[in-house]
């Protein structure tokens, strides 16, 4: 049985690419065969996150159309085994997804015997949000320390429990999952960064994850590997915890509580 | 945090509280307006304009809400603040 795991935020900006991209390949490193779909038709990325931009040559659309076979669509990841990816268009057509069209991709997958398939939905409310987190069994709700993405995240769980498939067939809910990005322990010390238990208590829905604001980000996007296969960054650690609750092991969070400086960086700013 | 910081410690209040405090009224608030049926903002723009022809009122001084209490009793509710020079 496929398990469809939507990746989901409302706002932009707040790690959804990046997540989908470790969520994914953590997976696939975990021994379940994995597929990505970038559903942001138009504003291709995560074929770049993933390093897999030359590769390119049919997409989700082309599949939905008919224009190619999944086969010849899908990315096979050079890294990893068991992971694809399944690029999003570039076209600026607005109604390239359809739900029938997504439907049928997602049984195709199913039919291939994927065991994971991670939704990358894109930003806001409209259509391409909307697809991306329909068909959705799970749904992991990327959300920043912050007084916007918090409120847009608690947009995204209404229309969860109300436009998804398994809400408007009166269906076992989508299980949601809190995964909290960009964290940086030593402001909520300050009292400038909305701590997780506040974050938890607003939203109300269980913590997946909390990933640590780090500089293992953004290099890992500049070369096109997932944040995961980082071993060494407190990012890649925290996604490898995030992946292994999400496959239902109790990990104990780290990352959460301030490192201690030393004397030099005390005195001299780090 | 550097040296010249540290004896600068006057501690200015902690934002992280206002923006928890200002969060879970609003989330509250549109997660109440969320059950509501659709047309709910309408017929409050509606109603608004309506009670605007008599009393000088704003925006935040008409509240409607719709309250399922059972299967068979719903309760439009209206509530007008009206200003206090009638």
């Amino acid at each position: 049985m496929s398990k469809v795991v939507v990746v989901t935020s409302g706002k932009g900006g707040v790690g959804k690419t990046t997540s989908s991209a470790a969520i994914g390949t953590g997976l696939a490193l975990s021994g379940f065969k994995t597929v990505i779909i970038d559903f942001d038709i138009g504003l291709r990325n995560l074929d770049l996150i993933m390093g897999c931009e030359r590769r390119v040559v049919y997409d989700f659309v082309n599949v939905i159309k008919g224009e190619s076979n999944l086969n010849q669509s899908l990315i096979k990841d050079k890294r990893v085994d068991n992971l694809y990816v399944l690029p999003a268009s570039q076209t600026r057509d607005k109604d390239a997804l359809t739900k029938e069209g997504v439907q049928t991709v997602l049984n195709n997958l199913r039919d291939m015997e994927f065991d994971f398939i991670i939704c990358d939905s894109p930003a806001g409310i409209e259509t391409g949000a909307i697809m991306a987190l329909y068909f959705a069994d799970e749904a992991i709700i990327t959300t920043n320390p912050e007084v916007s993405s918090v409120r847009d995240s608690d947009r995204i769980l209404g229309m969860l429990s109300s436009k998804s498939q398994r809400a408007e067939q009166g269906l076992e809910p989508v299980r949601e999952h809190l995964l909290l990005t960009r964290y940086d322990p030593s402001r909520v010390n300050r009292g400038d960064m909305l701590s997780v238990e506040d974050v938890e208590e607003i939203l109300a829905i269980p913590l997946l994850g909390v990933i640590p604001e780090s500089q293992a980000v953004l290099k890992a996007s500049n070369s096109g590997e997932p944040v995961i296969l980082d071993d060494e960054s407190d990012a890649g650690k925290a996604y490898r915890d995030a992946v292994d609750r999400l496959l239902g092991k109790e990990v104990d969070f780290r990352f959460l509580t301030e490192e201690k400086k030393g004397l030099f960086s005390r005195l001299f700013g780090a | 945090m550097s040296l010249l910081d540290y004896f600068r410690q006057s501690k200015p209040e902690a934002t992280a509280k206002q923006a928890k405090e200002r969060l879970q009224i609003i989330v509250a608030h549109e997660r109440n307006q969320r059950n509501g049926p659709d047309y709910l903002p309408d017929l409050q723009r509606d109603i608004l304009e309506v009670i605007k022809k008599y009393v000088a009122v704003e925006q935040d001084d008409v509240k409607v809400s719709l309250d399922n209490r059972s299967e068979e009793l719903s309760v439009l509710e209206l509530n007008i603040t009206l200003p206090d020079n009638r």
